[in-house]
């Protein structure tokens, strides 16, 4: 291994070094606030460390994993998420009895694995990252142990989640069967000649790897374990799988796709447009009714995430970039979201019924606001990241004409409306005496809060500066 | 650099307003009054002082680059017609702090930071030249009215506010992706990527894809403005309420639908608008009736200024795409004058509901004995409304029903009957609410001088444009004329 391979490797030699260091401190002495500031500080430098990788990017390291820049971009968005977290984590498990050292040493290696995910060009790579996020996500979900619900999401989400990663292996087989290679290059290179192609391998391998990528994007029909598990995991548990998990997932697809051309098949770019119409039909309509805040952005993830398909499916110059800003800003979004549920929460339990947010503006007017612009940017309305994100995912479907998929897109998020607006009529309500004030004050919760707001409407007015980011990141991606 | 001085002062006001009102409400409202009013003089001023400028050209402009990457400018113009929407959304902007005067108790400075920035972004609508920055402005006025309607609204204000948000929401998400799809059309035919009008002006399109565009645009204008069948938000919508709510409502958010039809359906898609002027102009003669019949049926009397509202909507509608110029006109001063007369009728029903706390034709009866001065007001704007000679109302809609004529007679003629049925809906509000035995024995105070000066203003205002309506038209003018040449 060379110099300029470590160079380029050193974002994830960072992480492992800091899980290790935080694993061997933990074991000589706990103290939760220590974990967090070690955590917190690794994660700071292998973001930092991003620059140094780029110096030498793109940079192959044989025969697994690609450092450009687009894979350092995703990087990027997986480590500051994951900062968000340990920030949440501490604000949210203080309040809990018990040890909570361990939650972000699991939470690192998931980091480790998402890494590894976004800049893998090989299906091993891809496999290996994918089980690296997968393990410690089922050791997050229930890290509460002692409550019913992490344990049954946790459970629940192991077993659906052991079952994918057997579809993505034989996906992985069949591939490897038809074209001999698991190398993204070759495989690009085999699949660009048509007519030597053994589409009777090709398809169904094709469809098992989107079976197993599309349960950790919570795509209909691979969604059911959704609602459950984004209910029953701790609040910013569930803030990283919407986040993290989702996003790897996301920009590793982007990747295969982008570089084998296989929408170009036209059996699959059906299936890629029925997934994208049913969940975007499904997500909405599934969250309308929903008493429950957590769950109800569980059915709206999986809405967004067929927005997202939709410009993945517009492909050309905009597709990729479109994509890759609509994660953005639901990173920034979504954070926000169940930040401002985490903060909420106290030592009893979250605050995840719509009815514990009646007339919340009227007593922390600050939070309110916040939660309102993290709805609003959910529902794409402007001066928000999320409208940007909207307009550039309609930018992408209109100049490539998927106008079937444009209209649904439309319809769905006039209809999803409906059930963020719910929201915010109940945090606008009068019912005053629902709603204690606050205890105490605590400064990084809040600081954090303010902060992804400010950055939510720094997308949502000025994006030029992020924008020209993406397309250069995008641009390094063949 | 007076245009982004416009927007800028109400929004700036809106945060002061609501900082304001922690230490005293008075403040909150004096400072929210205040910014309304100076950018109200400021837009007279300018008025007076520029010379209206030829048809298809900007009396004034403010443009810089915002996003480079799509070609997106924050580019604000304004011409005749922009400039008397603005003169009257500062106008109504004015009155609906008076009248929200006592009305609003809670939330006060959240209150007028929503008014005022409702406000910024019905003058961003009526500014912006570039198609980005204009759905901008559009989906941004409506949350700041969402919130109005939501919070400060009356009995069901939950189901209306949102039904009010969702219908104008899909109506803005259609017109986004035709602005989009232009776009490239425009990109595909020229290699630039542009959103400015001005660019996108004249743009050649594919066989078939004009007219789909244009339905994008015209559904979207259409929500708001309203036109029948997409009108049911509306009466919702307005009865919920709180009165400032409804006075923006229907003085300025339906006109930014007719706007947007005269600046963006007809210049961008003449052929496609063309072809389908006899559909609009029918869709609006069913507006004018059926607006005024069920105007005539309702008891809640919001409800029933609502209904009058789609009334006189269709005809701006079927003025607008009868597109003679005397149609375009009569649809343009009736855009002005249905804002101050129904404003104002909305101003006076809220003012009765502070007094009696009912909207119920039922409740009332005799109220002339108890305040002849309230009265006196309602009187006059009701006939008003339904188009007395010599107020501004019956100028717009008698020019509209000349301009149809000559294009088409059966509908200038069924359009007519409308006018009709206005008198009866009006006479029957006088009779149940205002004449006759005061049954339930109502004893309330009169209109208070705050009342009273936003009412003389709005009486001088209508009268002024019923009498001598010169000044205005050649204002707006040459972008009628503009329009014209289009044809």
């Amino acid at each position: 291994m060379s110099a300029t391979d470590l160079k380029a490797l050193l974002p994830l030699l960072i992480v492992t070094i800091t899980a290790v260091l935080a694993m061997l401190m933990v074991a000589i002495r706990r103290q939760h606030r220590a974990t967090v500031a070690l955590t917190f500080g690794g994660l700071a430098i292998a973001f930092a460390s991003l620059w140094v990788a780029a110096g030498s990017a793109p940079h192959v390291v044989p025969p697994l994993l690609t450092i450009d820049r687009y894979a350092l971009f995703y990087m990027g968005l997986i480590f500051a998420a994951s900062m968000v977290f340990v920030l949440l984590s501490y604000d949210y498990f203080s309040k809990l009895e018990g040890d909570h050292d361990e939650l972000y040493i699991v939470m690192l290696v998931a980091t480790l694995g998402s890494s590894v995910l976004v800049a893998s060009t090989h299906l091993v790579s891809l496999f290996l990252g994918l089980e690296l996020l997968s393990v410690p996500l089922y050791v997050m979900v229930s890290y509460p142990r002692t409550r019913a619900l992490p344990v049954e999401a946790g459970l629940k989400y192991l077993v659906l989640a052991a079952v994918s990663a057997a579809f993505l292996l034989f996906g992985i087989a069949l591939i490897y069967a038809a074209v001999g290679s698991m190398e993204l290059s070759r495989l690009a290179t085999a699949l660009s000649i048509r007519e030597q192609l053994d589409l009777r391998l090709i398809l169904p391998g094709m469809v098992l790897l989107v079976t197993g990528l599309g349960f950790k994007l919570a795509l209909v029909p691979f969604h059911l374990w959704t609602p459950d598990v984004y209910e029953g995991a701790p609040a910013p548990v569930t803030a990283y799988i919407a986040t993290v998990s989702k996003g790897a997932t996301l920009g590793v697809l982007l990747r295969f796709f982008h570089a084998t051309q296989v929408l170009s098949i036209p059996s699959i770019l059906l299936v890629f447009w029925l997934i994208a119409m049913a969940s975007m039909l499904a997500g909405n309509l599934l969250a309308l009714l929903q008493p429950n805040i957590k769950r109800m952005l569980a059915y709206s993830s999986i809405a967004h995430l067929g927005y997202a398909l939709v410009a993945f499916q517009a492909g050309g110059d905009l597709g990729p970039s479109a994509v890759t800003f609509y994660l953005a800003a639901y990173f920034v979004t979504i954070l926000g979201a169940f930040g401002v549920i985490s903060v909420l929460s106290n030592s009893e339990g979250e605050r995840a019924a719509i009815e514990d947010y009646r007339g919340l503006f009227w007593h922390r007017p600050a939070i309110a606001a916040i939660f309102t612009a993290m709805l609003f940017s959910l529902a794409g309305i402007p001066l928000t990241a999320g409208f940007i994100g909207k307009f550039y995912v309609v930018a992408a479907g209109a100049s490539s004409a998927i106008w079937s998929l444009l209209i649904v897109l439309v319809v769905t998020s006039a209809i999803g409306l409906f059930y963020y607006l719910r929201v915010v009529v109940a945090m606008y309500g009068r019912a005053e005496e629902r709603y204690e004030p606050e205890p105490r004050l605590r400064p990084i919760p809040n600081l954090l809060l303010a902060g992804l707001t400010v950055f939510l409407l720094w997308l949502g007015l000025l994006p030029g500066t992020f924008l020209r980011l993406i397309r250069d990141a995008v641009g390094g991606l063949s | 650099m007076m245009l982004v001085w416009w927007i800028a002062i109400l929004l700036v006001a809106g945060v002061l307003s609501a900082i304001a009102a922690r230490w005293n409400a008075t403040a909150a409202r004096t400072i929210a009054l205040a910014a309304v009013l100076i950018d109200f003089v400021l837009a007279l001023g300018f008025w007076m002082r520029n010379p209206v400028a030829g048809p298809g050209s900007w009396i004034e402009q403010a443009d810089w680059a915002w996003l480079p990457q799509f070609g997106i400018r924050f580019h604000l113009a304004v011409d005749g017609l922009s400039l008397l929407l603005l003169l009257l959304t500062f106008f109504l902007g004015a009155i609906s702090v008076l009248a929200s005067w006592t009305e609003i108790t809670e939330g006060i400075g959240f209150f007028h930071l929503n008014l005022l920035w409702t406000l910024a972004g019905i003058t961003g609508v009526f500014l912006a030249v570039d198609l980005f920055l204009f759905y901008f402005a559009w989906e941004l006025m409506l949350v700041p009215m969402y919130f109005l309607i939501a919070i400060w609204g009356h009995e069901n204000r939950v189901y209306a506010s949102m039904k009010f948000f969702i219908f104008t929401q899909l109506g803005g998400l259609l017109m986004l992706v035709a602005i989009l799809a232009l776009f490239f059309v425009h990109h595909r035919a020229t290699g630039i990527y542009t959103f400015e009008y001005n660019e996108l002006l004249g743009t050649v399109f594919p066989p078939g894809i004009e007219t789909w565009l244009m339905l994008g645009f015209f559904v979207a204008f259409a929500v708001k403005m309203p036109v029948v069948p997409l009108h049911t938000w509306l009466p919702d919508a307005h009865t919920e309420a709180p009165t400032a709510g409804s006075v923006l409502l229907a003085g300025l958010l339906l006109k930014t639908g007719a706007y947007g039809m005269l600046r963006f359906v007809l210049p961008l898609f003449p052929t496609a608008a063309h072809a389908f002027a006899p559909i609009a102009m029918v869709l609006g003669v069913i507006g004018i009736l059926y607006g005024a019949l069920l105007a005539f049926g309702q008891t809640d009397l919001k409800r029933l200024v609502a209904y009058t509202s789609v009334s006189h909507l269709g005809f701006v509608l079927l003025g607008i795409f009868a597109g003679t110029a005397l149609a375009l006109q009569g649809a343009v001063v009736t855009m002005i004058c249905h804002g101050i007369s129904t404003g104002a009728l909305f101003l006076l029903v809220g003012a009765l509901q502070e007094r009696i706390h009912s909207r119920e034709l039922a409740q009332m009866g005799g109220l002339w004995a108890a305040a002849p001065r309230l009265s006196g007001a309602a009187l006059f704007f009701v006939l008003a409304s339904i188009g007395l000679p010599g107020l501004g109302d019956f100028v717009g809609e008698f020019l509209v029903l000349l301009g149809v004529w000559p294009v088409s007679r059966g509908l200038a003629a069924i359009a007519a009957i409308g006018v009709l049925i206005a008198t009866l809906y009006g006479v029957r509000l006088v009779q149940r609410a205002l004449h006759g035995p005061n049954v339930h024995n109502w004893r309330f105070p009169d209109l208070v001088p705050r009342e009273g000066l936003a009412i003389a203003l709005m009486v001088a205002t209508l009268l002024w444009l019923g009498l001598y309506p010169q000044p205005v038209i050649r204002t707006f003018q040459p972008a009628m004329q503009y329009l014209e040449q289009m044809k």
